[in-house]
């Protein structure tokens, strides 16, 4: 077995036991990502010489004696929206900022360098996040390991590519309406969006700031409790960060091998509606089959809100939050700046128009549209009022079960250049995934099994807020059921 | 109703600094004379991924001001965000409180000309501040941002219509520069643009038909920064109205032209247009989501509330019931805290002692103390004079122990030297002599030698008097008390 089969649980293992290094585990990544970038195109950037640096700057702290960390100098990618201050720009797939290099570090990668990892890069994304494909990047799309004519998901379908074909264990993704649950599931990874408030957000490029969330994608339930539990807690950079006092962060290993024992498992028929793919559906309803086969209790329940509401809701509030955080992005203090233009305005004007695509920019517009005067009651003020609905549904279901299951992604990975002509159908591929994001609540995706053209298929478990510990259990039950994680994919295969 | 008769009905909105260590939303200090971008972080440069964080310090310094002008606390305040583009704006909007602010509906008296009005507060809220963008005078097309301003904890107190003159207008800023510097919320210095002022101004011009008052179109002009540009730039406003609304008496309403945006040219003492109503901007207000609302814990607003002082409107009240000064008097005396402070301590220190009024000490206070302050330009806790050494000095005058222009000789003494009154009255033998005995002497010779003037005060002409006592005192090296040296020429002379 090669190092980068070998789960992250076990590399770290191997890595304070002393039977690896972290130069042998990075220089593997390297390598890996030498060999496939050209085909599956994961990384927006990558620092080789900095990474080799940092593993052996952690290879001789552990020679000498000293504690390195929680990760003990495993490798890890995080997406391009997450600030690193290193040689590496923090681009967020967009033209606007990419040459801008952050003065600081987020929280995450704070935390992420603190326990001892080793960041090989930054993962491709859609631009500012906005969009389910990883198509709309300035550095070009990625592709999916599992058939490279398709798309990985998105928007953080550099990551689960990169943790799917094997380029690196473990990577950090964001979610604002699905953008880790369901490229982890076009790409049969582990991908969970914490609680709101779990993660703090500080150094995260904010797409909707009340949606985003940063979470991991890994092969395994193991693999991604293991990274969660590095960046989870509280800052007081990020308000919006829950204080330990209200919510302490539990050790997500300890008891991720003990079932949740009895289990109610919700099935909300809204899940199952329109526009689900009959074969996604079919690998779905037999996981969830599998889980009573094991004594879980079946219940149905109802999210009348949670799928067409969240969805239309969703669409208003992202976008009303992304115009405003965007605005910043105007060619005075820093990113792209238009070469030639008559006045200040002219300029604002001229680098936004060069700077941002045109995913981005139909949401600038739909957002400025939704908040402006007249038009903010009836739009924003009232997808606010709905958004509570949302989590009304998903309280009221949680009084009766312990977690929820569907799909997370209403079709299997699709081709490049399908959908993006389409914004519409682009939208509904966060329909089972924007709810537990206006609920503010934990979801999982995780690899369910494969469609009949062998495409990764996975399946969304959603659960109260800050019950990440019983989230993983619960994934991790459903896990041990299959031998979806030992899977290679084709891409892994062709150049093995 | 004609345009002579029509009533300024007058609005202010004051921005003022809080007087915080660092920053609204990030731990950068405030500073005022600090190079270009040398106080500046991700934060208030509004980087990408960064996050605001309240400054609690200026949370509750707002909300000390709120208390002090009376507004209602609720028990819920949420922040919002006002979007316009502008390059001192690193963010493109700026978090500020909409619809939801943390003080509303209080009240401020103001004295102007001993009589005083009543101003009501509709609102106090808070927001940051943008920074500044410095225009090259070597007449080129650039401009530079400088950002050590952006994102210092302002506080925005906006008055109902309740002002009706220039004079009125200032004198509100002046009121609520002085509360603000009371209760410690902010410095206020105006040199270092730490208030500014924005008055709304219309003229009220009868009523219509529905018997609902007119009004000519408000003008709001922005970024006032001295009082003396408040009073200029309203009168010359409230002249503008009356002359336009002269012109044309029927076209000029209100409603048919809406409020419109102006500048002060302080050099040429003209207003004019910067933005008219069709040009007003959109803010695309929405509560921020960077930030959690502002929920007070149970009792910290008492706690706040319990902590601020008399506010001067009240205190100025108090003085002249409680100590029986005149209005003008109390005015003086409680402009500053702390001068009102002092004085209250010298009160006290003679509260059994009939021989020492309130007014006594007032006048002191006013006389020697302010003068003192004037002269070297500092604030009364610098002095180095305590009230106790004043009460003391005061005390020795009214015994008659040294004469009035003595104890202020003693005070300017007891302040370069650091003794106490006694001794420098002691060391430097400055008591008078009261004793008639001694003085009956001293009085003869003056009378023998004088027989002019004695003649003239025994004939009845008191202004004699005057050359008589200086000789006597004189003759003692100023220590003879008039007081005693007077009696004894009236029994000698007049007896």
């Amino acid at each position: 077995m090669s190092i980068l089969d070998r789960t992250a649980c076990d590399l770290r293992d191997a890595l304070r036991r002393g039977d690896l290094t972290s130069t042998e585990v990075t220089e593997a990544c390297l390598e890996a990502i030498q060999r496939l970038e050209p085909t599956v195109h994961a990384f927006a950037s990558t620092d080789p010489d900095a990474a080799r640096a940092r593993a052996a700057e952690i290879d001789r702290r552990r020679d000498a004696g000293k504690d390195v960390g929680f990760l003990a100098g495993l490798p890890v990618a995080v997406k391009d929206n997450m600030a690193t201050a290193d040689a590496l720009p923090t681009a967020c797939g967009s033209r606007i900022l990419r040459h801008w290099r952050a003065p600081y570090n987020a929280h995450v990668v704070e935390r992420l360098l603190a326990e001892g990892a080793v960041i090989v890069g930054k993962t491709n994304m859609d631009e500012f996040a906005m969009g389910s494909s990883t198509e709309h990047s300035c550095f070009g799309p990625t592709r999916n390991p599992w058939d490279t004519d398709r798309v990985p998901g998105g928007s953080s379908g550099g990551s689960a590519a990169a943790v799917a074909a094997r380029l690196v264990p473990v990577a950090l993704g964001s979610d604002t309406g699905g953008s880790i649950r369901q490229p982890a599931s076009l790409c049969s990874v582990v991908g969970l969006k914490p609680t709101y408030g779990r993660v703090s957000r500080y150094g995260l490029v904010a797409f909707a700031s009340s949606l985003d969330q940063i979470g991991p994608l890994a092969r395994t339930v193991g693999d991604a409790a293991l990274l969660l539990q590095a960046v989870a807690g509280h800052d007081p950079r990020d308000s919006t960060s829950v204080p330990a006092s209200d919510a302490p962060v539990p050790d997500y290993l300890a008891d991720l091998e003990t079932p949740v024992e009895p289990l109610r498992i919700g099935v909300p028929k809204e899940f199952f509606g329109e526009g689900l793919d009959a074969q996604v559906e079919r690998v779905v309803r037999d996981a969830i089959a599998t889980c009573e086969g094991l004594g879980a209790e079946i219940v149905e329940v109802d999210l009348p809100h949670a799928t067409d509401y969240a969805i239309a809701t969703y669409y208003i509030v992202a976008p009303s939050e992304a115009s405003s955080n965007l605005a910043r992005y105007d060619g005075v203090h820093y990113g792209h700046r238009a070469a030639e233009a008559a006045d200040m305005i002219d300029m604002m004007m001229r680098s936004r128009s060069e700077g941002f695509g045109d995913e981005v920019k139909r949401r600038i517009m739909l957002g400025t549209f939704a908040l402006s005067a007249g038009y903010y009651d009836a739009y924003y003020k009232k997808a606010l009022q709905v958004r509570r609905l949302v989590r009304q549904d998903f309280d009221a279901a949680f009084e009766r079960c312990d977690c929820l299951m569907g799909p997370a992604s209403p079709t299997a990975a699709f081709r490049l250049g399908e959908r993006l002509d389409d914004p519409l159908a682009m939208y509904l591929s966060d329909l089972f995934t924007v709810g537990a994001s206006m609920a503010g609540i934990a979801g999982v995706s995780i690899p369910a099994g494969f469609t009949e053209g062998g495409l990764p298929v996975g399946l969304q478990i959603l659960s109260g807020v800050f019950t990440e510990d019983r989230l993983l259990r619960i994934a991790r039950m459903v896990e041990r059921t299959g031998d979806w994680a030992d899977r290679r994919p084709p891409v892994c295969e062709e150049s093995a | 109703m004609t345009a002579a008769d029509a009533i300024p009905t007058i609005g202010m909105e004051v921005h003022l600094h809080l007087a915080t260590r660092t920053k609204m939303f990030c731990p950068c200090e405030v500073a005022y004379d600090a190079p270009p971008n040398t106080r500046v972080c991700p934060v208030c440069l509004g980087m990408p991924g960064v996050l605001p964080v309240m400054n609690g310090k200026a949370v509750e310094l707002a909300v000390r001001m709120a208390v002090g002008l009376g507004c209602r606390i609720p028990d819920f305040a949420k922040w919002d965000r006002k979007h316009y583009y502008y390059p001192d704006l690193p963010k493109n909007y700026q978090i500020s409180e909409y619809d939801e602010p943390l003080g509303l509906g209080g009240h401020l008296d103001v004295e102007l000309d001993g009589e005083t009005f009543r101003v009501g507060i509709t609102r106090v809220h808070l927001e940051e501040d943008a920074g500044k963008l410095v225009h090259a005078e070597d007449g080129s097309n650039v401009s530079e941002v400088d950002l050590n301003r952006t994102g210092t904890p302002l506080l925005e107190v906006v008055s109902e219509p309740d002002i009706h003159s220039a004079a009125q207008a200032r004198a509100y800023g002046e009121a609520l520069r002085q509360l603000a510097v009371y209760l410690g919320v902010g410095y206020c210095n105006m040199q270092l643009g730490q208030m500014r002022f924005e008055p709304n101004i219309s003229l009220k011009i009868g009523e219509g038909d529905d018997g609902a008052p007119r009004y000519t179109p408000i003008t709001e002009i922005k970024n006032l920064n001295s009082f003396r540009s408040v009073q200029r730039a309203v009168d010359f406003e409230i002249r503008r109205h009356r002359d336009e609304l002269a012109a044309d008496p029927d076209g000029y309403r209100l409603e048919n032209l809406g409020k419109s945006t102006r500048g002060w040219n302080d050099d040429r003492g003209v207003s004019f247009l910067q933005r008219s109503k069709e040009e007003a901007h959109d803010y695309r207000y929405f509560p921020e989501p960077d930030l959690v609302p502002f929920v007070p814990e149970p009792g910290w607003v008492d706690e706040v509330r319990a902590s601020v002082p008399e506010v001067p409107a009240d205190r100025r009240r108090r003085f002249v019931e409680q100590y029986g000064l005149p209005e003008s008097d109390a005015a003086v005396l409680t402009a500053e805290r702390y001068v009102a402070d002092f004085y209250e301590d010298v009160v006290r220190l003679h509260e059994r002692n009939e021989q020492v009024t309130p007014k006594t000490v007032a006048n002191w206070v006013m006389q020697d103390v302010m003068r003192i302050l004037n002269e070297e330009n500092i604030g009364i806790s610098e002095i180095r004079l305590t009230p106790g050494s004043l009460a003391e000095v005061i005390g020795k005058v009214e015994q008659g122990l040294i004469s009035r222009s003595t104890g202020s000789e003693v005070l300017v003494k007891v302040r370069r030297t650091g003794k106490t009154p006694t001794q420098v009255i002691e060391e430097e033998n400055l008591a008078q002599t009261s004793d008639a005995g001694q003085l009956e002497t001293v009085v003869d010779e003056v009378i023998a030698e004088n027989p002019g003037p004695a003649q003239e005060f025994a004939d009845g002409k008191d202004k004699a008097v005057g050359r008589l006592i200086g000789m006597a005192k004189k003759k003692t090296g100023g220590k003879a008390n008039p007081k005693v040296v007077r009696d004894l020429l009236v029994k000698k002379l007049r007896g």
